[in-house]
């Protein structure tokens, strides 16, 4: 088991290696254990910003209008918030081509409390035109992310998790497409949608599901934008209802992205487990899953409910 | 400098004003104040210093310019256009829907344009970027950034300044535009940024000072910046008039700084211009 940042590590270590001119950019994370390795693999392509996440913005963007690849990291809460006007004169208006990945993102900050956690950073990012949001499930899924980000001329921003995740697929390379969604389950009964750390959630739900008889098909949207429509879309055909499952704020997130798409496309019943629109405390991130309703168990009864509501 | 170059300078400071007199009037609106307020500055910097090619906006090795107060974007426009980047016609569609010429500088619809802009205090962070980029490609360019002095009240400004002195050899030269007007009045009176000289000092900046509207002036400064770029970074100082050429402007009779242009005053302000310079002018049908 690893974290999706560890993924994001191993990814970025082999696009730097094909790309001469992929620089990293930090603020302050050397505690982190990605940044050694390419510190010591690619010396002088890291650059500590340090605690400032909006100089260090605006530093990717000069670099970037000179032709260079700029990956930026920092906290998730920190990234998204404090340098958000950044993000949107200097990356996502012009259109550069960045990564931004905000790590200790959703519950997995844990015991740092409210103010590092972020459940908001989806729905912020996802609200800039030109600006895709990816948000891998596992390490495999988190390193192939970076160069199917670099294959994309935009800004895109990564979403990583501090806190080990078990795998979710044994293939490394399963269709993890920008505008795709990694189909892990075929079903016919419902139509799950999950990303991050409750894709697993969601394939422990399916299995619970299908012994109550009923056949759920799980999608792994780590693409939240783009959004796999066409083939969410076709998966709402077949079941006609459906949950998605997200590590974020109930308003603004992957939830809101489906539902929509549903709405005016294929109106299904959808439902949705996320936190619903509060901040978290300190906890460990398992407990605090736990506490805020983000596990199997929340995603079996709300299929058994949209189950219930589908039309026949 | 010789009579000649001066005048010269003076001639292409002129013309430009009065474009931007006319497209602030056909528009309606933009930033006359602090657009007429930067003129000789940038007059000075695209005919006298950058190394640039209008006909290949793109050459990568060109000097870059980062406009952080793109609020006076109409000067830059009639900059571009006066130095040969785009034709004279696109001013007069400043403003407007589709216009290649946007009410704040967007950089991929004009050519000439280096970095992006409108939100105000982002300058310097991208001029390091650009920097650092043009040091690890070897290349010998230089970035200027030109601030405003109310902008100078952002915080990520100082965010940035404090990181330059560490990038290395690089060579940023920052201009500051000291008009001393913001949007609501006098800088000093809604947020003193003084002492300024002590403040880049104290960031390990190298001050220079200049009368913004003094060709030789603006020749010793630049040529100060320059001689110290292998050094580290420097900021001139540059102590202009709000709204110079244009006596309602400079009297802030036009209201600051987004002043109501109209026909009329358009009309008053290139016969000021004129009659200053002995009419040489040219005239033009709007």
């Amino acid at each position: 088991m690893k974290s999706t940042l560890e993924g994001f590590g191993e990814g970025l270590l082999e696009a730097a290696r094909e790309r001469k001119d992929l620089i990293l950019l930090h603020a302050d994370m050397d505690a982190v254990p990605i940044i050694d390795p390419f510190v010591s693999n690619f010396p002088g392509r890291a650059i500590n910003c340090g605690v400032s996440e909006q100089d260090m913005i605006m530093t990717a963007a000069g670099l970037a209008l000179g032709g260079k690849t700029p990956v930026v990291l920092s906290w998730s809460a920190f990234l998204t918030t404090r340098a958000f006007d950044q993000i949107r004169t200097c990356l996502a208006i012009p259109g550069l081509q960045a990564i931004l990945a905000g790590t200790h993102a959703g519950l997995s900050a844990g015991e740092e409390g409210v103010s590092h956690q972020m459940n908001q950073d989806i729905a912020l990012m996802r609200s800039l035109p030109n600006m895709s949001v990816l948000v891998p499930a596992d390490a495999a899924s988190s390193s192939v992310s970076v160069s199917l980000s670099l294959d994309h001329p935009g800004p895109v921003y990564l979403r990583l998790g501090a806190d080990r995740v078990p795998d979710t697929c044994t293939d490394r390379n399963a269709d993890v497409r920008a505008g795709s969604g990694r189909l892990l389950r075929e079903g016919d009964g419902i139509t799950i949608c999950a990303c991050g750390i409750m894709v697993h959630e969601a394939l422990k739900a399916a299995e619970i599901l299908s012994q109550q008889g009923i056949s759920a098909e799980v999608i792994d949207c780590f693409s939240i934008k783009p959004l796999p429509s066409q083939q969410i879309l076709a998966s709402l055909r077949r079941t006609g209802c459906c949950v998605v499952a997200e590590e974020h704020n109930l308003i603004g997130g992957l939830g809101e992205a489906v539902a929509s798409l549903s709405a005016s496309e294929n109106p299904v019943p959808v439902r949705c487990v996320a936190i619903s629109d509060r901040y978290g405390q300190s906890g460990a991130p398992r407990e605090l899953q736990e506490y805020y309703g983000l596990t199997f168990r929340e995603i079996v009864g709300e299929s058994a409910q949209a189950w219930s509501m589908r039309r026949r | 400098m010789k009579t000649a170059e001066r005048r010269e300078l003076e001639g292409l400071a002129l013309e430009v004003r009065k474009d931007i007199v006319r497209m602030t009037g056909v528009a309606r609106s933009g930033n006359i104040g602090s657009s007429l307020s930067l003129v000789d500055i940038l007059v000075y910097l695209y005919w006298k210093v950058l190394r640039i090619r209008p006909e290949e906006p793109h050459w990568p090795a060109r000097d870059r310019v980062v406009l952080s107060k793109s609020h006076a974007c109409p000067a830059l426009y009639a900059v571009l256009a006066n130095r040969g980047f785009f034709d004279r016609s696109e001013l007069w569609n400043f403003r407007r829907l589709g216009a290649m010429l946007q009410g704040h500088p967007e950089m991929v619809r004009t050519p000439g344009v280096d970095a992006p802009g409108g939100s105000v205090g982002m300058g310097i962070g991208i001029a390091n970027g650009l920097m650092l980029a043009s040091g690890f490609d070897g290349l010998d360019s230089r970035v200027f950034c030109i601030l405003g002095d109310g902008e100078l009240q952002e915080g990520s400004i100082w965010e940035s300044a404090m990181k330059t002195p560490d990038l290395g050899s690089g060579k940023i030269i920052a201009l500051v535009d000291m008009n001393g007007m913001q949007m609501n009045g006098p800088v000093k009176d809604i947020r003193n940024i003084e002492p300024l000289r002590e403040k880049f000092e104290s960031f390990r900046w190298t001050v220079a000072e200049a009368d913004g509207h003094d060709f030789d002036d603006l020749e010793g400064a630049f040529a100060l910046a320059l001689k110290r770029a292998d050094e580290g970074p420097s900021v001139i100082l540059a102590r202009t008039v709000p709204g110079k050429g244009f006596s309602l402007a400079e009297k802030g009779l036009l209201g600051y700084p987004s002043s109501p242009m109209n026909r009329e005053r358009m009309e008053q302000a290139l016969r000021e211009m004129e009659s200053a310079t002995g009419g040489t002018g040219k005239g033009e049908d709007l």
